[in-house]
């Protein structure tokens, strides 16, 4: 299995790495069980995100993907970021191997989630805007 | 301490010792004559062809005519097994007796034979990665065919309890067979006094070259023939031998046996300062399989809430060469046979890490990795989200 030279770079400097205290959306997808866990902080001010932090228990591409996630939505809109698929992260780490493209799902999936999150905590049904969220583990059978 | 590189993934292959290759080169130069040919170059060949054979017989105390040449420990383990299942099924006996974290060259054998209406039984293993022999003797039943047990585990390193087996299966009557990959050149092995039927090994494991294997079969046991085609190995596997792997196999195994103490007291002395030493400087980690039935060389660590891969990639950048049992290693989605049947809980089977060592690492090797081991366990769990609920855990109780 061969990683892009992009994703090897991600992996070991992943950037917007840490927490963020004062974040109003936080989403969290995967289980330990599957081997891959994505927290995602988003801290979002007039529609744009001003910053967004993550969390990644995961292989190199779980790391990878969120960090490059982190990469395209800082400084979006919420509706940009809605908009973030899992096939534009992994194309934006110039590809993935086929076995870890459930990984770009769960980038994309966690970025979901903490924008629901932020809707839910202004008292907005988040299903309508954000979708239904979906762990990432569609083959997975945990 | 500088970078450096450490090979520590000597379960996977080892390098081919420098003696061995120059073994090897004069079969592929001068003596490429084919050992079937009449003519000197052929019968040269043949002569290095049994040469190695008798120093595999004698590594094993085996006498020459029981060592048969195969392409690998996979191609063995099929022939033992499925030789077994269909002698035995001539005599209506359809079961065989194996255990959970066999090698997968073993395992799928005999998922495959229960396709064919074999009934297989899985004997499970202890949370230190040992087997209870009378689970083998409560196993055995009128209609068993065989009993495949390996000889020592190769993700962690277990050696299983192979004499008291082989009582039993001799008792019994039963064939016993056992893939001892992991274990020629790491364990005395004497296959007559530990009453094995059939034994699985591979070149490449005691630094001899891939592609070239061997299985052992007890004379008296009757099993067919693997490869049909020409009469080599006593009409058994045929296909031209590959002369040089077997002169390769011959003087490695040799080597390996005849300095079994010296290296074992080496790699023992290695394996030990890392374990305590990884205990000293990494909280929340486990040794996976016993600490003293083990193999000298071999080690198994667990790390909560860290995942193997990531831990490979980092420990690569150090030029630290090492395995994990985690999902995304395992080329499935979940985490390694053999951690889940020592008991594992997922999560913590996802953060394995496996560390082989040979006679060629050093002391200065293990150092290295006590040195750059711990940073990378704690820059991983600093960005876990699962290592941050442990963390939350301990504090609130």
């Amino acid at each position: 299995m061969q990683y892009s030279e992009k994703v090897l770079d991600h992996f070991s400097n992943p950037r917007n790495v840490g927490e963020l205290p004062d974040a109003n959306g936080v989403g969290e997808v995967g289980n330990a069980v599957c081997g891959d866990i994505m927290k995602m902080y988003l801290k979002i001010e007039n529609n744009i995100i001003k910053d967004v932090k993550f969390k990644t228990f995961g292989c190199g591409a779980a790391i990878a993907t969120s960090s490059m996630a982190t990469e395209l939505i800082k400084g979006a809109t919420v509706d940009e970021a809605l908009k973030l698929s899992n096939k534009a992260v992994a194309a934006a780490l110039d590809g993935l191997p086929p076995a870890k493209i459930h990984c770009s799902v769960l980038a994309e999936q966690a970025v979901r989630s903490a924008l629901a999150d932020y809707y839910a905590r202004q008292g907005i049904d988040p299903e309508p805007i954000v979708g239904k969220i979906d762990a990432g583990c569609d083959s997975c059978t945990h | 301490m500088d970078n450096r590189f450490v090979y520590a993934d000597n379960s996977a292959t080892t390098p081919v010792a420098p003696f061995v290759l120059e073994a090897m080169l004069p079969y592929y130069k001068e003596a490429y004559g084919n050992p079937s040919s009449v003519y000197s170059k052929g019968r040269e060949a043949k002569r290095a062809v049994e040469n190695a054979r008798e120093k595999t017989a004698r590594a094993l105390g085996a006498e020459p005519g029981e060592i048969f040449f195969t392409s690998c420990g996979s191609e063995s383990d099929n022939w033992a097994i499925k030789g077994a299942a269909m002698a035995g099924a001539e005599k209506g006996k359809r079961h065989i007796v194996t255990t959970v974290f066999e090698h997968h060259a073993v395992t799928h054998t005999c998922e495959a034979l229960k396709e064919q209406g074999f009934e297989i039984t899985y004997l499970p293993v202890t949370s230190d990665g040992l087997l209870d022999p009378e689970d083998v003797r409560r196993a055995i039943r009128p209609d068993t065919a065989l009993v495949s047990i390996m000889y020592a585990n190769n993700e962690i390193g277990t050696v299983l309890p192979i004499e008291e087996i082989g009582q039993i299966c001799r008792s019994a009557g039963v064939l016993f067979h056992t893939d001892a990959v992991q274990a020629v050149g790491n364990v005395a092995i004497d296959v007559h006094a530990q009453h094995i039927d059939m034994l699985t090994l591979s070149a490449h494991k005691f630094h001899g070259p891939k592609g070239v294997g061997a299985l052992y079969i007890r004379k008296g046991v009757r099993i067919g023939a693997f490869v049909d085609g020409g009469g080599q190995e006593r009409g058994k596997r045929a296909g031209t031998e590959n002369v040089a792997g077997i002169v390769a196999l011959g003087v490695a195994i040799e080597h390996a046996v005849n300095h079994l103490e010296e290296h074992n007291a080496k790699k023992r002395a290695m394996t030990e300062r890392l374990i305590d030493g990884v205990f000293s400087t990494i909280s929340h980690c486990r040794l996976n399989g016993s600490r003293t039935r083990r193999l000298p060389g071999l080690v198994n660590f667990s790390f909560e809430g860290i995942e193997g891969e990531s831990l490979l990639l980092m420990l690569d950048m150090k030029g630290v060469c090492a395995s994990s049992g985690s999902a995304c290693t395992s080329g499935s989605l979940d985490p390694s046979h053999v951690l889940l049947a020592i008991g594992l809980p997922h999560e913590i089977a996802h953060g394995s890490l496996r560390l082989s060592f040979s006679a060629e690492n050093s002391m200065e090797d293990i150092d290295y990795i006590l040195k750059v081991l711990p940073p990378i366990i704690e820059r991983l769990r600093s960005m876990s989200p699962v290592w941050e609920k442990i963390v939350a855990a301990e504090k609130t109780a």
